[in-house]
């Protein structure tokens, strides 16, 4: 395993663990990349505010800075990390103890709703 | 390290490991306790299915067939889009223990990256929907 796939997980969870960059990134997510003026007009957060976070954001590499229209700055969300956290996500997310709870069930006989 | 890439457990079973084989490797065990039904073609290479009354589908590759000791396959890491390429190794070990069955589960590879996604995630270029459809315009203002 790279020894750097858990220093992209934790970034992206630290992004999300605060809610103004939760915001940020579903925005980007649900709508594209933005400047953060558009980000600023859309939700309830002074664009100073937005700036700081882009710029975190863009530091840890969930977002990326492009230029964008009249020399504004544009943000694009980096899909990569989310997908490297998906997977730690997935680990946690799978429960062996149901099916092998039926499995014993099931060899003894036992019927079990699933 | 904090990334679980490796899933264990082990539970003892009192019914002999060619009962438990039966359940792990057949559509009729299968179906009786994991998936709602199942299909499975029991080589390696072939392919298993589980359906779940709630719409869900399980698809496995199988890859390990040494009856009745080591079941093993492949399927793709839950919570993932469907047509995501990563897969975990799922492998069913049963030992005989007194007259049931020491029976352990392990999955692997929910910390593996392919290439493309590794690369992605730390050299810092960018790919997405965003340029995919700037390549689409850049195509049809070709034609």
């Amino acid at each position: 395993m790279p020894p750097d796939i858990e220093a992209v997980a934790e970034q992206v969870f630290t992004a999300l663990a605060d809610p103004t960059r939760r915001a940020i990134l579903a925005a980007l997510a649900g709508r594209g990349p933005a400047t953060a003026t558009d980000l600023a007009g859309r939700l309830p957060i002074t664009r100073q505010a937005i700036a700081k976070h882009l710029a975190l954001l863009a530091e840890a590499g969930l977002v990326t800075a492009e230029p964008g229209e009249r020399r504004r700055i544009r943000y694009r969300l980096r899909s990569a990390p989310m997908q490297v956290a998906q997977q730690f996500l997935g680990a946690l997310a799978r429960d062996w103890e149901s099916p092998l709870d039926a499995l014993k069930d099931h060899l003894d006989g036992r019927k079990t709703p699933r | 390290m904090g990334f679980p890439d490796r899933i264990e457990r082990t539970v003892q079973v009192a019914q002999p490991p060619v009962v438990v084989w039966a359940a792990l490797t057949t559509a009729e065990g299968l179906s009786a306790w994991f998936g709602n039904t199942a299909t499975i073609d029991l080589r390696p290479g072939g392919s298993a299915r589980m359906t779940w009354t709630g719409g869900e589908t399980a698809d496995m590759r199988v890859e390990r067939v040494e009856e009745p000791v080591v079941f093993g396959f492949t399927w793709h890491i839950y919570g993932l889009p469907e047509d995501d390429p990563r897969r975990t190794y799922v492998e069913f070990t049963l030992e005989p223990a007194e007259a049931g069955t020491q029976l352990t589960v392990v999955e692997t590879g929910f910390a593996q990256l392919p290439d493309d996604v590794y690369r992605k995630a730390f050299d810092g270029n960018t790919e997405g929907w965003a340029s995919e459809l700037g390549e689409l315009v850049a195509y049809l203002d070709a034609a």
